[in-house]
Protein backbone atom coordinates (compact mmCIF):
# COMPACT_ATOMS: atom_id res chain seq x y z
CA UNK A 1 0.00 0.00 0.00
CA UNK A 2 1.56 3.29 -0.80
CA UNK A 3 0.71 6.84 0.45
CA UNK A 4 -0.41 8.27 -2.85
CA UNK A 5 -3.24 5.57 -3.28
CA UNK A 6 -5.02 6.50 -0.08
CA UNK A 7 -4.15 10.03 0.36
CA UNK A 8 -4.45 13.35 -1.73
CA UNK A 9 -2.87 16.66 -1.07
CA UNK A 10 -4.93 19.79 -0.93
CA UNK A 11 -3.41 21.11 -3.94
CA UNK A 12 -4.24 18.15 -5.93
CA UNK A 13 -8.04 17.85 -4.94
CA UNK A 14 -8.59 21.76 -5.45
CA UNK A 15 -6.70 20.88 -9.66
CA UNK A 16 -9.34 17.91 -9.71
CA UNK A 17 -12.31 19.26 -8.26
CA UNK A 18 -13.83 18.99 -11.86
CA UNK A 19 -12.15 15.79 -12.94
CA UNK A 20 -14.62 12.91 -14.06
CA UNK A 21 -15.00 9.80 -12.15
CA UNK A 22 -13.84 11.98 -8.92
CA UNK A 23 -16.94 12.64 -6.31
CA UNK A 24 -15.75 14.76 -3.17
CA UNK A 25 -17.91 13.98 -0.61
CA UNK A 26 -17.71 16.18 3.22
CA UNK A 27 -18.26 13.79 6.24
CA UNK A 28 -19.06 15.15 9.54
CA UNK A 29 -20.89 14.22 12.81
CA UNK A 30 -22.08 17.93 12.90
CA UNK A 31 -22.87 19.20 9.38
CA UNK A 32 -23.40 22.93 9.80
CA UNK A 33 -19.52 23.40 8.51
CA UNK A 34 -21.01 22.05 5.43
CA UNK A 35 -24.04 24.11 4.87
CA UNK A 36 -21.54 27.17 5.64
CA UNK A 37 -19.62 26.57 3.09
CA UNK A 38 -17.97 23.17 1.62
CA UNK A 39 -15.24 22.83 -0.97
CA UNK A 40 -16.98 23.07 -4.47
CA UNK A 41 -18.91 20.28 -6.16
CA UNK A 42 -18.64 18.05 -2.58
CA UNK A 43 -21.96 16.37 -1.78
CA UNK A 44 -22.55 16.33 2.05
CA UNK A 45 -22.63 13.09 4.26
CA UNK A 46 -24.13 13.10 7.68
CA UNK A 47 -22.08 10.75 10.04
CA UNK A 48 -25.04 9.96 11.97
CA UNK A 49 -28.06 10.40 10.71
CA UNK A 50 -26.72 8.60 7.08
CA UNK A 51 -24.37 6.12 8.63
CA UNK A 52 -25.67 4.94 11.72
CA UNK A 53 -28.61 2.61 12.16
CA UNK A 54 -31.39 5.25 13.55
CA UNK A 55 -32.36 2.68 16.20
CA UNK A 56 -29.10 -0.03 17.39
CA UNK A 57 -25.95 1.34 17.84
CA UNK A 58 -24.87 -0.51 14.67
CA UNK A 59 -23.90 1.04 10.90
CA UNK A 60 -26.79 1.30 8.42
CA UNK A 61 -26.66 -2.26 6.43
CA UNK A 62 -25.55 -2.89 3.35
CA UNK A 63 -29.01 -2.26 1.48
CA UNK A 64 -29.01 1.44 3.13
CA UNK A 65 -25.61 2.10 1.93
CA UNK A 66 -26.23 1.06 -1.34
CA UNK A 67 -29.50 3.39 -1.02
CA UNK A 68 -27.44 6.16 0.58
CA UNK A 69 -24.54 6.25 -1.85
CA UNK A 70 -27.55 5.62 -5.05
CA UNK A 71 -28.72 9.03 -3.64
CA UNK A 72 -25.77 10.77 -3.44
CA UNK A 73 -24.73 9.77 -6.90
CA UNK A 74 -21.75 7.81 -6.33
CA UNK A 75 -21.17 4.86 -8.70
CA UNK A 76 -19.09 1.66 -8.02
CA UNK A 77 -16.35 2.73 -10.22
CA UNK A 78 -16.30 6.48 -8.88
CA UNK A 79 -12.64 7.74 -7.12
CA UNK A 80 -14.34 8.94 -3.49
CA UNK A 81 -12.60 11.62 -2.03
CA UNK A 82 -13.21 11.98 1.51
CA UNK A 83 -12.76 15.10 4.04
CA UNK A 84 -14.44 16.63 7.04
CA UNK A 85 -13.62 18.36 9.59
CA UNK A 86 -12.12 17.40 13.59
CA UNK A 87 -9.16 16.54 11.72
CA UNK A 88 -10.95 14.00 9.66
CA UNK A 89 -12.21 11.48 11.68
CA UNK A 90 -15.54 11.07 10.49
CA UNK A 91 -14.12 10.96 7.19
CA UNK A 92 -11.66 8.18 8.27
CA UNK A 93 -14.47 6.57 9.81
CA UNK A 94 -16.27 6.71 6.66
CA UNK A 95 -13.18 5.59 5.06
CA UNK A 96 -13.19 2.99 6.90
CA UNK A 97 -17.10 2.11 6.20
CA UNK A 98 -16.49 2.13 2.12
CA UNK A 99 -13.75 -0.33 2.74
CA UNK A 100 -15.95 -2.37 4.83
CA UNK A 101 -18.63 -2.12 1.76
CA UNK A 102 -15.92 -3.31 -1.09
CA UNK A 103 -15.57 0.11 -2.43
CA UNK A 104 -12.52 0.02 -4.66
CA UNK A 105 -11.35 3.60 -5.16
CA UNK A 106 -11.40 5.96 -2.18
CA UNK A 107 -9.55 8.15 -0.97
CA UNK A 108 -8.75 10.48 2.19
CA UNK A 109 -7.88 14.60 1.71
CA UNK A 110 -4.83 15.32 3.69
CA UNK A 111 -5.72 17.27 6.34
CA UNK A 112 -9.50 17.51 5.37
CA UNK A 113 -11.16 20.25 5.96
CA UNK A 114 -8.69 22.45 8.20
CA UNK A 115 -5.55 22.20 5.77
CA UNK A 116 -8.06 23.55 3.35
CA UNK A 117 -9.06 26.22 5.34
CA UNK A 118 -5.46 27.18 6.76
CA UNK A 119 -4.67 27.28 2.57
CA UNK A 120 -7.85 29.62 1.96
CA UNK A 121 -8.91 27.56 -0.76
CA UNK A 122 -12.28 27.95 -2.26
CA UNK A 123 -15.41 27.17 -0.90
CA UNK A 124 -19.03 27.27 -1.77
CA UNK A 125 -22.80 27.04 -0.41
CA UNK A 126 -23.96 25.95 -3.94
CA UNK A 127 -26.41 23.36 -3.63
CA UNK A 128 -24.53 20.19 -5.11
CA UNK A 129 -27.25 17.78 -7.16
CA UNK A 130 -25.68 14.66 -8.58
CA UNK A 131 -27.77 12.04 -10.69
CA UNK A 132 -28.91 9.05 -8.80
CA UNK A 133 -26.84 5.86 -9.83
CA UNK A 134 -27.90 2.41 -8.86
CA UNK A 135 -24.66 1.14 -6.47
CA UNK A 136 -23.80 -2.01 -5.45
CA UNK A 137 -22.39 -3.01 -1.88
CA UNK A 138 -20.30 -5.77 -0.96
CA UNK A 139 -21.16 -7.79 1.97
CA UNK A 140 -19.31 -6.23 5.24
CA UNK A 141 -15.75 -6.92 5.64
CA UNK A 142 -15.16 -8.40 8.51
CA UNK A 143 -11.66 -8.76 8.60
CA UNK A 144 -10.97 -5.36 9.62
CA UNK A 145 -13.90 -4.69 12.06
CA UNK A 146 -13.62 -5.99 15.50
CA UNK A 147 -16.04 -6.87 17.91
CA UNK A 148 -16.65 -7.07 21.67
CA UNK A 149 -15.36 -11.41 22.24
CA UNK A 150 -12.53 -10.89 19.91
CA UNK A 151 -11.43 -7.81 21.57
CA UNK A 152 -11.91 -9.61 25.31
CA UNK A 153 -9.73 -12.50 23.48
CA UNK A 154 -6.95 -10.40 22.01
CA UNK A 155 -5.51 -9.26 25.95
CA UNK A 156 -1.95 -9.90 25.96
CA UNK A 157 -1.95 -11.20 22.51
CA UNK A 158 -2.32 -9.06 19.39
CA UNK A 159 -1.21 -5.08 19.51
CA UNK A 160 -4.30 -3.49 21.35
CA UNK A 161 -3.82 0.50 20.25
CA UNK A 162 -5.66 3.06 22.34
CA UNK A 163 -5.90 6.10 20.30
CA UNK A 164 -7.66 8.34 23.23
CA UNK A 165 -5.94 10.94 24.76
CA UNK A 166 -3.49 9.53 27.78
CA UNK A 167 -5.91 11.31 30.40
CA UNK A 168 -9.09 9.06 28.91
CA UNK A 169 -6.29 6.00 28.73
CA UNK A 170 -5.47 6.62 32.57
CA UNK A 171 -8.90 7.05 33.79
CA UNK A 172 -8.88 10.97 34.73
CA UNK A 173 -11.17 11.84 31.92
CA UNK A 174 -14.16 9.54 30.06
CA UNK A 175 -14.25 11.81 26.56
CA UNK A 176 -11.89 14.33 24.97
CA UNK A 177 -11.74 17.56 26.58
CA UNK A 178 -14.18 19.48 24.31
CA UNK A 179 -16.90 17.17 25.96
CA UNK A 180 -18.82 17.22 28.93
CA UNK A 181 -18.00 14.68 31.20
CA UNK A 182 -20.85 13.06 32.53
CA UNK A 183 -20.84 9.65 31.52
CA UNK A 184 -22.16 6.28 32.18
CA UNK A 185 -19.18 4.10 31.79
CA UNK A 186 -15.96 3.42 33.79
CA UNK A 187 -12.81 4.78 33.22
CA UNK A 188 -9.23 3.24 32.05
CA UNK A 189 -8.37 1.21 29.36
CA UNK A 190 -8.28 -2.86 27.89
CA UNK A 191 -5.53 -4.42 29.55
CA UNK A 192 -2.23 -4.64 27.59
CA UNK A 193 -2.87 -1.86 25.29
CA UNK A 194 -0.97 0.71 24.53
CA UNK A 195 -1.72 4.50 24.37
CA UNK A 196 -0.69 6.15 21.10
CA UNK A 197 -3.19 8.90 20.69
CA UNK A 198 -4.29 9.79 16.97
CA UNK A 199 -3.04 12.98 17.40
CA UNK A 200 0.44 12.01 17.11
CA UNK A 201 -0.26 10.41 14.05
CA UNK A 202 -0.93 14.46 12.69
CA UNK A 203 0.92 17.91 12.35
CA UNK A 204 -0.67 20.62 13.69
CA UNK A 205 -2.10 21.30 10.26
CA UNK A 206 -4.18 18.18 10.47
CA UNK A 207 -2.21 15.86 7.52
CA UNK A 208 -0.58 12.84 8.29
CA UNK A 209 3.01 12.59 9.58
CA UNK A 210 5.39 11.25 7.21
CA UNK A 211 5.78 7.15 7.06
CA UNK A 212 9.10 7.42 8.57
CA UNK A 213 7.55 9.26 11.56
CA UNK A 214 4.85 7.01 11.77
CA UNK A 215 6.98 4.05 11.82
CA UNK A 216 8.72 5.39 14.64
CA UNK A 217 5.95 6.58 16.66
CA UNK A 218 4.38 3.07 17.32
CA UNK A 219 7.84 1.48 17.00
CA UNK A 220 8.39 3.67 20.15
CA UNK A 221 4.62 2.76 21.38
CA UNK A 222 6.04 -0.89 21.73
CA UNK A 223 3.94 -1.62 18.70
CA UNK A 224 4.82 -5.14 17.73
CA UNK A 225 4.79 -5.34 13.50
CA UNK A 226 4.65 -9.57 13.89
CA UNK A 227 1.20 -9.63 15.98
CA UNK A 228 -2.22 -8.50 14.48
CA UNK A 229 -3.72 -5.41 15.68
CA UNK A 230 -7.09 -3.92 16.87
CA UNK A 231 -7.41 -0.03 17.27
CA UNK A 232 -9.71 1.38 19.55
CA UNK A 233 -11.15 4.87 20.99
CA UNK A 234 -14.23 5.89 22.48
CA UNK A 235 -16.69 5.08 19.24
CA UNK A 236 -14.48 4.11 16.82
CA UNK A 237 -13.60 7.42 14.95
CA UNK A 238 -10.31 8.41 16.12
CA UNK A 239 -9.09 5.31 16.17
CA UNK A 240 -10.11 5.32 12.30
CA UNK A 241 -7.64 8.01 12.01
CA UNK A 242 -5.15 5.31 13.60
CA UNK A 243 -6.62 2.40 11.64
CA UNK A 244 -6.11 4.22 7.86
CA UNK A 245 -2.51 5.25 9.34
CA UNK A 246 -1.53 1.33 10.52
CA UNK A 247 -3.41 -0.49 7.21
CA UNK A 248 -3.94 2.22 4.85
CA UNK A 249 -0.14 4.43 5.15
CA UNK A 250 2.14 1.77 7.04
CA UNK A 251 0.70 -1.41 5.05
CA UNK A 252 0.21 -3.38 8.45
CA UNK A 253 -2.04 -6.68 6.94
CA UNK A 254 -4.33 -7.53 9.89
CA UNK A 255 -5.33 -4.07 11.27
CA UNK A 256 -9.19 -4.24 12.63
CA UNK A 257 -11.11 -1.16 13.98
CA UNK A 258 -13.20 -1.51 17.15
CA UNK A 259 -15.75 0.53 16.71
CA UNK A 260 -17.77 -0.53 19.67
CA UNK A 261 -14.58 0.82 21.47
CA UNK A 262 -14.45 2.36 25.31
CA UNK A 263 -18.19 3.47 25.57
CA UNK A 264 -18.76 -0.43 24.67
CA UNK A 265 -15.88 -2.09 26.44
CA UNK A 266 -16.28 0.16 29.55
CA UNK A 267 -19.71 -0.24 30.33
CA UNK A 268 -19.08 -4.44 29.91
CA UNK A 269 -19.82 -6.69 32.85
CA UNK A 270 -16.94 -8.58 33.89
CA UNK A 271 -14.22 -7.83 31.97
CA UNK A 272 -11.06 -6.90 33.07
CA UNK A 273 -9.78 -2.95 33.22
CA UNK A 274 -6.47 -1.49 33.89
CA UNK A 275 -5.94 1.99 34.83
CA UNK A 276 -2.94 4.30 34.97
CA UNK A 277 -0.68 5.22 32.89
CA UNK A 278 0.56 1.76 31.37
CA UNK A 279 2.82 1.63 28.47
CA UNK A 280 2.31 5.03 27.27
CA UNK A 281 3.70 6.02 24.03
CA UNK B 1 -24.63 13.98 25.64
CA UNK B 2 -23.74 13.92 21.89
CA UNK B 3 -23.66 10.50 20.44
CA UNK B 4 -20.76 10.72 18.70
CA UNK B 5 -16.64 12.82 19.78
CA UNK B 6 -17.31 16.21 17.41
CA UNK B 7 -17.15 19.50 19.25
CA UNK B 8 -20.52 21.34 20.04
CA UNK B 9 -21.35 24.06 18.85
CA UNK B 10 -18.83 27.21 20.59
CA UNK B 11 -20.31 30.06 22.02
CA UNK B 12 -23.35 30.37 24.40
CA UNK B 13 -22.93 29.89 28.21
CA UNK B 14 -22.34 27.49 31.04
CA UNK B 15 -24.97 26.94 33.70
CA UNK B 16 -23.72 28.56 37.12
CA UNK B 17 -22.17 25.51 39.57
CA UNK B 18 -20.91 23.42 37.07
CA UNK B 19 -18.91 20.48 38.48
CA UNK B 20 -16.34 20.46 35.24
CA UNK B 21 -13.39 22.02 35.07
CA UNK B 22 -13.99 24.86 32.12
CA UNK B 23 -11.35 26.47 29.92
CA UNK B 24 -13.03 29.16 27.42
CA UNK B 25 -12.65 32.49 26.03
CA UNK B 26 -11.97 34.28 22.80
CA UNK B 27 -9.92 34.17 19.73
CA UNK B 28 -9.23 37.86 18.23
CA UNK B 29 -6.99 39.71 15.99
CA UNK B 30 -6.67 43.00 16.80
CA UNK B 31 -9.28 43.12 19.30
CA UNK B 32 -11.89 41.85 16.36
CA UNK B 33 -13.04 38.05 17.32
CA UNK B 34 -11.95 35.68 15.15
CA UNK B 35 -14.59 32.87 14.31
CA UNK B 36 -13.29 29.48 12.49
CA UNK B 37 -10.15 29.31 14.07
CA UNK B 38 -8.62 25.83 14.82
CA UNK B 39 -8.04 26.30 18.90
CA UNK B 40 -5.90 23.29 20.39
CA UNK B 41 -5.74 22.32 23.90
CA UNK B 42 -2.34 21.06 24.76
CA UNK B 43 -1.42 19.91 28.51
CA UNK B 44 1.40 21.14 30.52
CA UNK B 45 4.19 19.04 28.63
CA UNK B 46 2.88 20.74 25.29
CA UNK B 47 0.81 16.84 24.54
CA UNK B 48 -2.25 17.48 22.06
CA UNK B 49 -5.61 17.09 23.78
CA UNK B 50 -8.47 18.43 22.17
CA UNK B 51 -9.79 21.14 19.68
CA UNK B 52 -11.98 23.01 18.78
CA UNK B 53 -13.26 25.13 15.96
CA UNK B 54 -14.44 28.86 17.20
CA UNK B 55 -18.07 30.23 16.83
CA UNK B 56 -18.77 32.99 14.61
CA UNK B 57 -18.02 35.19 17.72
CA UNK B 58 -14.84 33.78 18.24
CA UNK B 59 -16.06 31.48 21.16
CA UNK B 60 -14.24 28.36 22.47
CA UNK B 61 -14.70 26.22 25.06
CA UNK B 62 -12.87 22.75 26.64
CA UNK B 63 -13.91 20.80 29.71
CA UNK B 64 -10.62 19.73 31.00
CA UNK B 65 -9.51 19.02 34.53
CA UNK B 66 -7.25 21.23 36.79
CA UNK B 67 -4.11 21.78 35.58
CA UNK B 68 -1.93 24.04 33.64
CA UNK B 69 -2.96 24.35 30.05
CA UNK B 70 -2.14 26.09 26.74
CA UNK B 71 -4.51 27.04 24.05
CA UNK B 72 -3.42 27.47 20.74
CA UNK B 73 -5.24 28.91 17.85
CA UNK B 74 -4.55 28.42 14.48
CA UNK B 75 -6.10 30.56 11.48
CA UNK B 76 -4.72 31.63 7.74
CA UNK B 77 -4.74 34.68 8.70
CA UNK B 78 -1.83 33.92 12.14
CA UNK B 79 -1.60 31.67 14.48
CA UNK B 80 -1.27 32.60 18.66
CA UNK B 81 -1.66 30.97 22.07
CA UNK B 82 -1.70 31.69 25.63
CA UNK B 83 -1.26 29.67 28.53
CA UNK B 84 -4.10 29.15 31.86
CA UNK B 85 -4.10 27.66 34.83
CA UNK B 86 -7.23 26.21 36.09
CA UNK B 87 -7.19 25.27 39.95
CA UNK B 88 -10.13 23.26 40.41
CA UNK B 89 -14.00 23.21 39.01
CA UNK B 90 -15.50 26.60 37.61
CA UNK B 91 -15.15 28.62 34.51
CA UNK B 92 -11.74 29.89 33.63
CA UNK B 93 -11.46 32.77 30.98
CA UNK B 94 -8.70 32.73 28.58
CA UNK B 95 -8.15 35.02 25.27
CA UNK B 96 -5.93 34.30 22.53
CA UNK B 97 -4.82 37.04 19.97
CA UNK B 98 -3.42 35.79 16.65
CA UNK B 99 -1.47 37.68 14.49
Amino acid sequence: MSRENVLVSAAWSEENLQAPGVVFAEVDEDTTAYDGGHIPGAVKIDWKNDLQDPVRRDFVDREGFEKLLSAKGISNDDTVVLYGGNNNWFAAYAYWYFKLYGHTNVKLLDGGRKKWELDGRPLDKDEVVRASTSYQAQEQDLSIRAFRDEVVDSIGNKNLVDVRSPDEFSGKLLAPAHLPQEQAQRGGHIPSAVNVPWSKAANEDGTFKSDDDLRALYAEAGFDGSRKTIAYCRIGERSSHTWFALRELLGHEDVKNYDGSWTEYGSLIGVPIELGSGKEA
Amino acid sequence: MSNGCGAPTQGGTIEAGTTETVLEGKVVSDGTPVGGAFVRLLDSTGEFTAEVVTSPEGDFRFFAAPGSWTVRALHRTGNGQADVSASGPGVHAVQIAVA
